[in-house]
């Protein structure tokens, strides 16, 4: 094998050869400032108006200039939560879950720190929330802002937003949900859901790194982080980042084109994968609830071997995944997702995530398949509990 | 991605002595599942009482499978005592490297080797947990563990004392506690210091700039600072800072709190320590 195989898009994705295309002259041609009042500078904004209408279709928002460009899904989800608690004032009570990505979870502690009151919910052992919970929560009778992400990144497990948005709205709070690893993956209509605020990232979408979006409901009040500049109007300043938030339109586009095909190629190849890994590999089991999933995510935990020890065997031939095992983390701990499903700590060290893209084919799967099974026994064989 | 050296990497695609030895006369295991590593350490004497035979089994990543290999290999042909004698450092000289969030691979590989003497000795299990009171519940390090450590490795603080041997590192609670064992450590040292005899003039400044070399600097480079020594009279010390420390507001506090403690514990009591 001389190739790559790829299976960690939750990670990243390629940047699809279209999006490449559509950026290009705005490096070389169009590379004017679109604040500009000349004609050169000025006829660029039209390009970012319409990258806009294309991430608000594939959002489903009523309206383009309720999306506002941003550097990534860390950016957006920063923004969403730590802007709204601050124009809403009086220390709203802030509520997320245990399982969020850093980017939510970050954000939040920093509030508690400064004295905000946080709750965060639990999840259980299929990664499932507990909707009592969610009401018991929003109906402190408080001023509240609730960031619950749509789907997880490590599991793929998917949260039913709608009604947790749902609650939310009804004991007077904001919404806000993460749903960077959903847009392109599962149809969003927006503008018909109890939410006011969505996070996307352009990179886990076939559009380049360093770039986002953050969708505001219209009527949101949100202070900005970034000030000195009208761009976004005056929400983010600073100069648009012109042929990325091009590139994130084109990517967008091709979503909303490619997404049910895409979709169902990676919801077969996904179970192949699986089920050919759970017949295969001895003690191996799926973490979280399989049935309620994102089509491309497989999180799977091999008793008795260590997940960054799998990975870099995986590397050796090629082929590259995720772990939550602690000693592939800066950190001693191991995924806080699967420890908060009460995975045992012996098995979140042995997990896997497998998760599955645009580009991956068939032939993917067969290499993985035939790689998996003989590191998981190299490994076993080292191991003092087998 | 780590970090690792060629070395590390080549014990870890193919470790060395894989396995247990058949009738072992030693046989010892260090860690746990729970804790992400553990590894089982079988060796078997000669008839001259050299290690004929070293064995390994270790459910780990790289680093913790690396260790364990270079562990057996190191200790093949070497008398229990001169076994004994073999640090985690050793195991890290050996392999050239580890990241500092890895070290505790290597300490891991010292424990399973005191276990499996112990066992050898005594026939018996070592069972280090009941060893004091439990101070890290995510990593069931006790307080007598943590202390040994510290001391064996002459670590100056909590977030060292993490990288060797896990204590700390999960949910961080008890990091006070292990500041507070690594408190009394260090202040036990502190009346031997001042004991010593006279330094001439010229011994002191040798010394000053061996302790700002050994003690001082390592914890300023962490954070990207530095200082050079500019001059001593008599017992007046002047430094020049550089790097990150030029620009940090907190550097006066690291003068007097790093620098000075430093100086005053390893040269003299008296010492009085300023920048310029």
């Amino acid at each position: 094998m001389d190739s790559t195989v790829y299976v960690d898009n939750n990670a990243t994705t390629a940047v699809a050869p279209e999006v490449v295309e559509a950026m290009l002259p705005f490096f070389h041609e169009h590379w004017g400032n679109p604040s500009s009042m000349h004609a050169f500078g000025g006829n660029v904004k039209r390009h970012i108006d319409d990258a806009r209408d294309k991430v608000a279709a594939l959002l489903g928002a009523a309206h383009p200039s309720e999306i506002i460009f941003t550097s990534c899904g860390s950016e957006s989800n920063n923004m969403a939560i730590r802007g709204t608690v601050d124009a809403m004032g009086g220390h709203p009570h802030v509520i997320t879950t245990r399982v969020e990505h850093a980017a939510v979870l970050g954000p939040c502690h920093h509030l508690e720190d400064r004295g905000y009151r946080l709750t965060t919910l639990e999840v259980d052992g299929r990664g499932g929330l507990d909707l009592d919970k969610v009401r018991e929560a929003s109906a402190s009778g408080k001023k509240t802002v609730a960031s619950v992400m749509w789907a997880n990144n490590e599991t793929g497990v998917i949260f039913p937003v709608e009604t947790v948005g749902g609650l939310v709205k009804e004991g007077g709070g904001l919404f806000h949900t993460d749903a960077v690893q959903v847009a392109g993956k599962l149809p969003i209509a927006v503008q018909g859901m109890p939410v006011d605020l969505l996070s996307i990232s352009g990179h886990k979408l076939h559009a380049p790194k360093g770039v986002g979006a953050l969708y505001v409901r219209r009527g949101t009040k949100i202070t900005p982080h970034i000030l000195g500049g009208h761009q976004e109007r005056g929400r983010r300043a600073g100069t648009e980042n012109v042929p990325y938030i091009v590139g994130l339109g084109k990517a967008c586009e091709l979503a909303m084109r490619r997404m049910e095909t895409d979709a169902a190629n990676e919801r077969r190849l996904r179970d192949r994968l699986e089920a050919g890994i759970l017949a295969t590999c001895k003690g191996a089991r799926v973490n979280g609830d399989s049935a309620n999933r994102l089509p491309n995510t497989s999180n799977i935990s091999f008793e008795f071997v260590e997940g960054e020890a799998i990975l870099l065997m995986l590397d050796d031939v090629g082929i590259c995944a995720s772990t939550g095992s602690a000693c592939a983390s800066g950190s001693l701990e191991p995924s806080h997702v699967l420890r908060a499903m009460d995975v045992p700590r012996s098995m979140i060290h042995g997990s896997i995530r497998f998760s599955l893209g645009r580009y991956n084919t068939d032939k993917d799967v067969d290499y993985v398949l035939e790689q998996m099974p003989r590191i998981i026994d190299r490994l076993r064989e080292l191991s003092p509990f087998v | 991605m780590w970090e690792y050296t060629d070395k590390v990497t080549d014990h870890f695609r193919n470790p060395r002595n894989v396995g247990a030895v058949e009738h072992p006369d030693g046989d010892g295991l260090a860690g746990s599942l729970a804790c992400g590593d553990a590894l089982r350490l079988t060796f078997r004497l000669d008839a001259e009482g050299r290690i004929a035979e070293a064995k390994f089994q270790t459910f780990g990543c790289a680093s913790a499978i690396a260790s364990s290999s270079a562990l057996t290999e190191m200790l093949i042909g070497k008398t229990i005592e001169e076994a004994e004698r073999i640090t985690n450092a050793d195991i890290i000289a050996y392999l050239g490297e580890l990241p500092k969030q890895k070290v505790h691979c290597s300490v891991m590989g010292r424990e399973a080797l005191e276990a499996a003497i112990y066992n050898y000795r005594t026939g018996k299990t070592l069972d280090r947990k009941l060893d004091g009171e439990v101070v890290c519940h995510c990593f069931g390090a006790t307080d007598k563990e943590i202390e040994r450590i510290a001391r064996e490795q002459k670590l100056v603080s909590a977030e060292a004392v993490t990288h060797a041997c896990k204590a700390g590192g999960g949910c961080g609670q008890c990091i006070p506690e292990i500041e507070a064992i690594i408190g009394r450590i260090l202040a036990e040292a502190r009346p031997a210091a001042e004991t010593k005899p006279r330094l001439t003039q010229l011994q002191k400044i040798r010394m000053i700039e061996e302790t700002i070399d050994r003690e001082v600097r390592p914890i300023l480079r962490r954070d990207g600072g530095d200082l050079e020594l500019h001059d001593v009279d008599g017992d007046h010390v002047v430094v020049k800072f550089v790097g990150a420390c030029t620009s940090c507001p907190v550097s006066s506090v690291t003068l007097k709190d790093v620098v000075e403690t430093q100086l005053r514990e390893a040269v003299s009591a008296d010492l009085v320590v300023e920048a310029v």
